[in-house]
């Protein structure tokens, strides 16, 4: 409400030329009976007095502007007629300095200058990411490329960041981060990481290597519109954001909407569920962006989905109990992995099958992946294991982003040594 | 679903441990002694004539305050029946419970008997996790009056954890106890699923929490409204 009273007097102020509101005050008054009512009513046949909230009813406070020079003969009108009034405002134009300056400071911390800039250890909104993006790929352009995949339901890019150091269509691991919006702490660790592979490029021998050989796509806000909206209405939103036809009830859930026992056990086919498949396999444009690119790029030798919360690092199936044909190869990654992933904090990971370890769950992007032929796809759940759940503190952020790196890096490690 | 020998890791022995939890919040939880279980270590399955399943279970209980852990043994029924029936759970972690949150509690207790307002506080944490610390017994408490219902509500097929304080507020009493009303969310792991719960319930040091009325709300699924600001 201030904000705009605000606007509209230093538009007023414009509007009048060069009038200052030195030492104008805003007053609280309210009135306690008819009598005090039709009395502060008659200041509006008053000089440079002007309502701020207008005269309604008794015991409604009435907030009127009163100029510098009004002030005494207002203040005294209002004691004659016995009328309590507070000071709201002591001094409009110092207030509306102070302002200016505060404005100008804020747009200064949220104006992204450059990536090293950028608070880690804070949860961001989805425009603040995608500047993020784009500026991490002004800062390092021979390493980074930003691709369009598709829109999002309402309309939001698809940004997926590239990680090359040339070649052509080299084989290729995918990340992906936030296909659930409400959790947080992953959109913030894809934010991370994106900023760990240009600075470790050159630094780290085993990153070197591998985008020596290979390249890294990660995919930070996999929802978006889901995201804007734990921003705006409902910190605990999961799925997209598309309405159901019949129903009031919005959004399908993007990680049961893939082309992997679509339909089984393990979704609903309720609009109004957390777990709704869709309509039908890929009608959601955030998981059929990321099918289309994936299918015509036909180099990728990793997947990773990211998710919280559990502490758990699952390889497929989740639609089926039917072990994967590679799954004592995946399984001894899975504990390298979590062992490594333990070793910076001591966080605990359990590991297995989705099936096995959480629940069944169909039409999953791990399981779509690893029956496209990628052999080493992945399903994280991070921190916490439901103290916070998905409202992780955000000092848990960098934390939980640098364990879990050590884990990344051991199965992108591991993709490099075993070509297939 | 699974019988005999259990793998500890994999979801029927976690989902078991997690109503131990429960019910050791229910039991000895207070604003200062919150349990999680970090680790089963072993686990057992049995069916009970028609009656139920029964787990054992081996398991690591931490509490959370004081930073002390505890392997325990639990026991755990799942009725079957055709009313949905709360678990019932046997557990013995005595060790736990020797912290003394006596003084603590007193402190709290008296600062809110006493104080001219009553205390009203809402989302914690809020969206970035964030809760002030003099808000921090108040999340506890809410966590405390959740575990009842999610001790009660937990089957074979469920996995509970309180997402959030929405609201609670601390009403007027005539007797010894605070007495608070509370919105709280729940997550249930297995659907994906908040669930919304309003209750009213006491505290005090020596009585710990009673649940007085409990009721789940119908989540309205076009009524998202925006949030108050941070």
């Amino acid at each position: 409400m201030m904000r705009g009273l605000l606007a509209f007097v230093v538009l007023i102020g414009i509007v009048l030329g060069k009038e200052t509101f030195e030492g104008h005050q805003v007053l609280r008054i309210v009135p306690k009976d008819d009598f005090q009512l039709s009395a502060i009513k008659k200041l509006e046949d008053m000089m440079e007095v002007d309502f701020w909230r207008e005269v309604s009813d008794v015991n409604t406070p009435v907030d009127v502007r009163v100029s510098v020079h009004s002030l005494p003969s207002v203040k005294m009108y209002l004691k004659t007629q016995n009328i309590k009034y507070s000071i709201m405002i002591k001094d409009l134009q110092a207030m509306l300095d102070e302002e200016q300056e505060e404005m100008k400071s804020a747009a200064c911390v949220s104006e992204l200058r450059n990536t090293d800039k950028f608070v880690y250890s804070r949860y961001h909104t989805l425009s603040e990411i995608y500047s993020f993006q784009d500026m991490l790929v002004a800062e390092n352009p021979k390493l980074v490329s930003k691709i369009v995949i598709g829109p999002s339901f309402e309309g939001r890019p698809l940004n997926i960041l590239k990680f090359s150091t040339g070649g052509t269509n080299r084989p290729a691991i995918w990340i992906d981060t936030g296909i659930h919006s409400r959790e947080w702490v992953t959109q913030a660790s894809g934010t991370w990481f994106a900023k760990k592979i240009v600075t470790d490029y050159g630094r780290d021998p085993s990153l070197t290597a591998i985008l020596n050989k290979m390249d890294i796509f990660l995919e930070i806000v996999t929802n978006p519109d889901g995201f804007a909206y734990t921003h705006s209405n409902d910190r605990l939103w999961r799925k997209t954001r598309k309405p159901n036809p019949g129903t009031t009830c919005v959004g399908v859930d993007p990680n049961r909407n893939w082309d992997a026992g679509f339909g089984g056990p393990g979704s609903s086919n309720d609009p109004c569920l957390q777990t709704y498949r869709g309509p039908r396999a890929n009608s959601e444009s955030e998981v059929r962006s990321i099918v289309t690119f994936v299918k015509s790029h036909n180099n990728f030798k990793a997947f990773i989905s990211i998710h919280s919360y559990s502490q758990l690092l699952l390889y497929p199936f989740g639609f089926t109990p039917m072990p994967i044909s590679n799954r004592a190869e995946l399984n001894t990654l899975a504990q390298r992995a979590v062992t490594d992933l333990a070793s910076l904090y001591g966080t605990q990971y359990r590991f297995g099958s989705v099936i096995d370890t959480i629940y069944q769950a169909s039409g999953g992007s791990i399981d779509w992946a690893y029956t496209q032929g990628i052999r080493y796809s992945y399903t994280f759940e991070l921190r916490d294991t439901g103290r916070f759940g998905f409202l992780l503190p955000a000092d848990q952020i960098i934390p939980t982003a640098r364990e879990t790196w050590l884990a990344l890096m051991t199965i992108m490690d591991h993709t490099l040594k075993n070509p297939y | 679903m699974a019988t005999g020998e259990l793998n500890p890791n994999h979801y029927p022995a976690q989902r078991a441990a997690k109503v131990v939890q429960h019910y050791l919040t229910t039991r000895y939880g207070s604003p200062y002694r919150l349990f999680g279980v970090q680790k089963v270590h072993s686990g057992n399955a049995e069916d009970v004539a028609d009656t139920g399943r029964k787990y054992q279970l081996e398991i690591s209980v931490h509490e959370i305050i004081s930073n002390v852990t505890q392997t325990c043994s639990a026991e755990v029924f799942f009725p079957r029946g055709e009313t949905q029936s709360s678990p019932h759970v046997q557990a013995s972690c005595e060790e736990l419970l020797k912290t003394d949150t006596k003084a603590q509690e007193e402190a709290l207790y008296q600062q809110y008997k006493t104080n001219q307002g009553l205390l009203s506080s809402q989302r914690l944490p809020d969206s970035y996790g964030h809760i002030e610390p003099d808000m921090k017994p108040f999340w506890h408490l809410g966590i405390l009056a959740s575990s009842f219902i999610m001790l009660n509500e937990s089957t074979e097929n469920t996995l509970y954890n309180m997402a959030q304080v929405a609201n609670i507020t601390q009403l007027a009493t005539e007797n010894e106890q605070l007495k608070f009303d509370c919105h709280t969310l729940l997550h249930d792991m297995v659907s994906q699923e908040i669930i919304h719960w309003k209750m009213l319930f006491t505290w005090s040091p020596g009585e710990g929490v009673k649940v007085l009325q409990k009721e789940q709300l119908p989540h309205c699924h076009h009524c998202e409204k925006p949030p108050n600001t941070n």
